[in-house]
């Protein structure tokens, strides 16, 4: 069975048969060459994967494509225009918040999904929103320190 | 890491994906997808059709309920997160809006619902027991009309319900928290996974400094969520205080068959139900006098 959806993603509407199965993750990566969500536990729980669908943040890893029919969908990729930073990935970048950067497409979304409904949260309550991102590298210290930053400066 | 193929179709309303789960052999109903995906890419489950009801809008949202005033009706796909940030139950059933906000992840919390959540009845999770704790109804649909079950008799075992194949969560309806009580939920959660190894979901209603009435159940340390009527039994009309709390639970909290795993053996399960069923106790106590 292939089924038809439609998804907004950055901007951009796609039109794609799918098989049932398919992974929300897969579906980006492979179907719109989007390879910046990134696939790192596959079990739900280290939110590498983490994209906005409809203003939320989902672990695509733990979503079908089938479930994001109709839906708007933003990745890494569509976070800021063409050649520009972001906010948070200049105060990423400003407060060495990534080493690897394996996890900072999806710990970037989750901050941004933080960010929307409190755009100036203390410090446990960034830690508190992390919960299912995790890093290997930073010891999330800086991480803290650039989304702190990035309140500061109204992003 | 995905799962085996299956076919997939989307209910418009309760009544289809009934009619859809009854055509369709080896049919699974598809919520938030927050524990039947995982399960699927493990190959745990392999459903040949999955009945998409995530959409159903009748489905979603907390009100109140139209027959009085002292009971809220909650749609079966409302999010974690709309039960955590419910104005409506942060107000009026805060335990639940307090074992909501503890679950898993902010992404986990977006997508996950109440209704699978209690359908799926794993034995870690955060709200069978604070259902239980509530005197909460579930109420189902199924083939032959509209149902109703109280919470401990919705939960038979290790993930099992007293769901009929083609029978569907519709509402869960929570009575209100009564003037002059409180309530708590606390949960030691595995570190690596975020479930709960033990949680606690105690409510209590104080007149004077004696309490009138109490109510106490457990998530994770049995198949089913323990519901400690021995316990909140021998506390009714006593004074609420620390030493009663410790003596009634010392005394009356049986787990007959407590769950043991890898990470934490029966007898430790057991030994924290009793350490967090006595602060969950006080607790709702201090919520319920401030
Ligand atoms: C990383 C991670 C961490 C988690 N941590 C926790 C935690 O700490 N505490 C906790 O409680 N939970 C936790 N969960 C589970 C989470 O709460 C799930 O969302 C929930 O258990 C299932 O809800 P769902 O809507 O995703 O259901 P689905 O996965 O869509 O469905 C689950 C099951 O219920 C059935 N079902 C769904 N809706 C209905 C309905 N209305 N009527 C009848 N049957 C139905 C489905 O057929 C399926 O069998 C976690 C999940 C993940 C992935
Ligand atoms: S890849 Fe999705 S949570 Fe780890
Ligand atoms: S920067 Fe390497 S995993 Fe986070």
């Amino acid at each position: 069975m292939s089924v038809k959806i439609e998804v907004e993603v950055n901007g951009t509407r796609h039109e794609r048969e799918v098989d049932p199965r398919l992974l929300l993750v897969h579906f980006l990566r492979e179907e719109l060459s989007l390879t910046g969500t990134n696939v790192g536990c596959e079990t739900s729980l280290c939110g590498a994967c983490t994209v906005k669908m409809d203003g939320l943040t989902v672990k695509s890893c733990t979503q079908l494509a089938v479930q994001a029919d109709g839906a708007s969908i933003t990745t890494i990729e569509g976070l800021s225009p063409e050649g520009e930073l972001h906010p948070l990935q200049q105060a990423f970048w400003d407060e060495h918040g990534l080493q690897c950067g394996y996890c900072t497409p999806g710990m970037i979304l989750a901050a941004e999904g933080l960010l929307a409904v409190n755009p100036s949260p203390g410090e446990s309550e960034i830690r508190e929103s992390l919960k299912g991102n995790l890093c290997r590298c930073t010891g999330y210290h800086n991480i803290v320190k650039a989304i702190q930053s990035a309140a500061k400066g109204g992003a | 890491m995905f799962p085996a193929k299956c076919d997939y179709y989307r209910a418009t309303s309760a009544a289809e994906a009934i009619d859809l789960l009854g055509r369709h052999d080896n049919a699974r109903l598809l919520a938030g997808g927050h524990s039947l995906i995982p399960m699927m890419k493990l190959r745990l489950c392999e459903p040949a059709a999955l009945i998409d009801i995530g959409r159903l809008e009748e489905l979603r949202g907390v009100s109140e309920n139209d027959i009085g005033d002292n009971a809220l009706r909650i749609g079966a796909l409302s999010t974690h997160t709309e039960i955590a940030t419910s104005e409506t139950l942060r107000t009026r059933c805060s335990l639940l809006a307090e074992a909501a906000r503890q679950i898993g992840d902010p992404q986990v919390r977006n997508k996950g619902t109440i209704g699978g959540n209690i359908a799926h009845a794993d034995p870690a999770s955060d709200l069978p027991a604070v259902l239980v704790a509530l005197g909460a109804t579930i109420h189902i649909l199924g083939p032959n009309g509209e149902r109703s079950i109280a919470a401990p008799s919705f939960f038979t075992d290790l993930l099992t319900t007293a769901l009929e194949p083609n029978e569907i969560v519709t509402t869960i309806e929570v009575p209100v928290a009564p003037p002059g009580s409180g309530s708590a939920y606390l949960k030691v959660e595995h570190p690596a996974s975020g479930y709960a190894v033990c949680g606690a979901a105690a409510t209590m209603t104080i007149e004077g400094s004696s309490c009138t009435a109490a109510s106490l159940a457990f998530n994770g340390v049995a198949a089913t969520p323990v519901h400690a009527e021995a316990v909140t039994a021998a506390l009714a009309g006593t004074a609420a205080d620390d030493s009663a709390f410790r003596a009634a639970v010392d005394a009356h909290l049986e787990i007959a068959e407590p769950l043991g795993d890898l990470h934490a053996s029966g007898e430790y399960r057991v030994a924290l139900a009793k350490v967090y069923g006595r602060r969950a106790l006080e607790k709702a106590r201090d919520r319920a006098l401030s």
